[in-house]
């Protein structure tokens, strides 16, 4: 994963609240079993409609997105992010995130950082009175800033290493490979077990 | 020595503690049954592949095929060529890396969450995931059990662990008796009314209370299974006699001294009196009514003899505005009572209701009924050994003699990745679990309800329960 640290693009204000991942990408999108190439499949439904944020020429080079709150709910699919990154988003911002989609998101070097919604208001009129405006993502001081506005955001301190640093989490935990093999030695005989197979 | 009141959730969480995080690193868990299915999966293995890595507990593994699965004519090539791709790449993953798979055909193939508890696997204080927001489900027995995203897939692939940031605890406690026409699914529609999409948030919830402690554990399942529409990261139910009487005999479950020794840990899991949760809610089993949605999340409900709510009672602007927004979607006006609400579709089925429970409750309402004219009703058991079953009991028969479509098990038309979809506009009384726009197909429209509302509601044409039918037909 590579590091992050700032990263400077078009803010797009989406103006809805809980955008569950099937807004984000529809089911029907989720048969490929490659890993990229999901940008045409971004909120699906949402872009056969003109009007649609997406669509207006001003945002749709969209890199930095701030939505309403309970962002990303529902289903667990990591399609999601993945469409948001290969559409080119770098960072999200919503006052509230589902917890799966917010963690698949820092697997994926995603930002996604918490705003208050008073805040997210306020970019949102600074995004739609002057559209195309960018927004910089500052990851090492942890702040956006977008024409006057300077907004911090939270993001849980342990994804913020990770990012800055860029390192990927299986490698991580194979750093703990020792004390897996231990715990796995101690583990109660009755445990289920997949194999062999019992069937009725 | 004192030992300090735990929480079910706590308990299971500190027995599986690897390694305890320190200075905001979360904690690495180690995970007892990782179930697998084709949506998630085929990027996971693709990303062992490219590692060189290997499964490391395939004895901890089990794969099953249910969201792509066509439901009528399985014993055909799957016509439809992306979703025959995806199904054949978990088919060649599992071959290539030793992974166990129920394939389409197979008598233990179906909806991963049904196919776990039903095989055994599923125990209480284990730790379950599954690449699949609905693993919640298998908290009714006592289990943390979580959804997870692709990446955590292939990290529990290579390493059968999981970094886990600490969770909140909230209870959730329903007391009372439920009355007669009401479910575990109306408790279910009605918590999530109340605390919202949003209101589980970092929570571990665990129903609690005497109508939850009445239920079976099919009824748990559905309770526990809609956790995440709470946006909760699990649900659980403390284990209990009702817990130990369904997992006997099944085909995993421990034997013999084996089950001794589990029943005699699975006792110690209860929350302990005196242990603090970090939220509480209450809800009344006695006055609570068949519950339905309105909009299009799953917190947008209101009780069957309600009406449908105007957006201008709604306080929080963002709340108004996904209210205005949804009633449009739905093409509902505010006012209209939810009894007089027409569908088109009546879906039965989804790892929310899809149990032989849920299907005989079902069958009991229509048996000797006639369906209302237009109306088109789906049957889909939750795996082909309930299908069976309710062979077995005849329940088949009463649905076809109804006019219902009897078919083979899978997702179908909770999220139409097969070719079981609404058409654009179209009206559906369903018993899964989410109302999102377009989830049951492009511009569908989606009111989540119990198995017991959706066979009335076949029987009258607009939403119901059975209690409306006396004197009908």
């Amino acid at each position: 994963m590579e590091k992050f640290e700032t990263y400077t693009g078009v803010g797009v204000p989406l103006r809805r609240s809980n955008v569950d991942t099937d807004q984000i990408i529809p089911a029907v999108y989720l048969k490929r079993i490659t890993k990229t190439g999901f940008e045409d499949a971004l909120f699906a439904a949402w872009r056969n409609d003109p009007e649609f944020v997406l669509n207006q020429d001003a945002y749709r080079h969209g890199e930095v997105l701030f939505a309403g709150p309970d962002f990303g709910t529902g289903s667990s699919r990591e399609h999601a992010v993945w469409a948001l990154r290969d559409y080119g988003f770098k960072a999200v911002f919503s006052s509230k995130f589902a917890d799966i989609f917010r963690g698949n998101s820092g697997k994926q070097g995603l930002i996604t950082g918490i705003i208050d919604d008073a805040t997210i208001e306020k970019i949102w009129q600074a995004l739609e009175a002057n559209p195309g405006l960018e927004a910089t993502v500052n990851l090492v001081d942890k702040t956006v800033q977008v024409g006057d506005i300077q907004a911090p955001f939270e993001i849980d301190e342990y994804t913020r290493w990770r990012l800055l640093e860029g390192l990927d989490d299986i490698g991580l935990t194979l750093r703990d490979e020792q004390a897996i093999t231990d715990f796995e030695a101690k583990r109660a005989a009755w445990l289920p077990k997949t194999l062999p197979a019992r069937g009725a | 020595m004192t030992s300090e009141a735990l929480t079910l959730a706590e308990k299971v969480w500190n027995d599986h503690l690897v390694v305890k995080g320190e200075n905001g690193s979360p904690d690495l868990l180690y995970i007892d049954l990782h179930l697998v299915h084709e949506v998630t999966s085929p990027q996971a293995f693709d990303g062992l592949r490219l590692a060189g890595r290997p499964v490391r507990r395939l004895d901890l593994t089990i794969a099953t095929e249910d969201h792509n699965t066509p439901t009528w004519d399985i014993d055909k090539p799957i016509a439809d060529i992306t979703s025959r791709t995806q199904i054949q790449a978990l088919r060649t993953n599992a071959a290539e890396f030793g992974v166990r798979i129920h394939s389409l055909g197979d008598k233990e193939q179906g909806i991963v969450h049904v196919v776990g508890p039903q095989l055994g696997l599923t125990m209480p204080g284990i730790t379950v995931v599954c690449g699949d927001s609905h693993t919640s489900t298998h908290g009714s027995f006592g289990a943390l059990a979580m959804g997870i995203g692709t990446s955590e897939v292939e990290h529990v692939l290579a390493t059968q662990t999981l970094p886990l940031k600490p969770f909140k605890t909230m209870a959730i406690n329903v007391e009372g008796k439920l009355r007669p026409g009401v479910t575990s699914k109306d408790i279910i529609l009605a918590v999530i009314a109340k605390i919202g999409t949003g209101g589980g948030q970092g929570y571990v919830l665990e129903y609690r209370g005497s109508a939850i402690r009445e239920l079976s554990m099919e009824a748990r399942m559905t309770i526990c299974n809609m956790s995440i529409e709470a946006g909760a990261r699990a649900g659980m139910v403390a284990p209990d006699q009702i817990t130990y009487d369904y997992l006997k005999g099944r085909p995993h479950a421990p034997e013999g001294a084996d089950w001794d020794a589990a029943l005699a840990y699975w006792k110690t899991l209860p929350t302990d009196e005196g242990a603090k949760f970090d939220a509480e809610v209450f809800l009344d089993a006695n006055t609570l009514d068949p519950f339905v949605t309105w909009g299009t999340n799953p917190g947008q409900g209101v009780s069957l003899l309600d009406s449908v709510p105007n957006p201008e009672d709604f306080k929080d602007p963002n709340d108004r505005a996904a209210a205005e927004r949804a009633l449009e979607y739905m093409d509902l006006t505010p006012g209209t009572k939810m009894k007089d609400i027409r569908v088109d579709t009546v879906f039965l089925g989804s790892c929310t209701n899809s149990r032989i429970e849920d299907l005989r409750a079902a069958a009991a309402v229509i048996d000797g009924k006639t369906k209302a004219d237009g109306v088109r009703m789906m049957v889909v058991p939750g795996s082909a050994k309930v299908r069976l079953q309710a062979e077995a009991e005849g329940l088949d028969k009463i649905f076809k003699d109804f006019g219902a479509e009897w078919r083979f098990a899978g997702c179908s038309m909770c999220l139409g990745m097969n070719p079981d979809q609404l058409a654009p506009g179209e009206r559906a009384a369903s018993t899964s679990n989410r109302n999102f726009e377009g989830r049951q197909g492009k511009g569908s429209r989606t009111h989540l309800v119990s198995p017991l509302v959706a066979a009335a509601t076949a029987i009258r044409g607009t939403l119901s329960s059975p209690a409306d039918l006396e004197g009908a037909n």
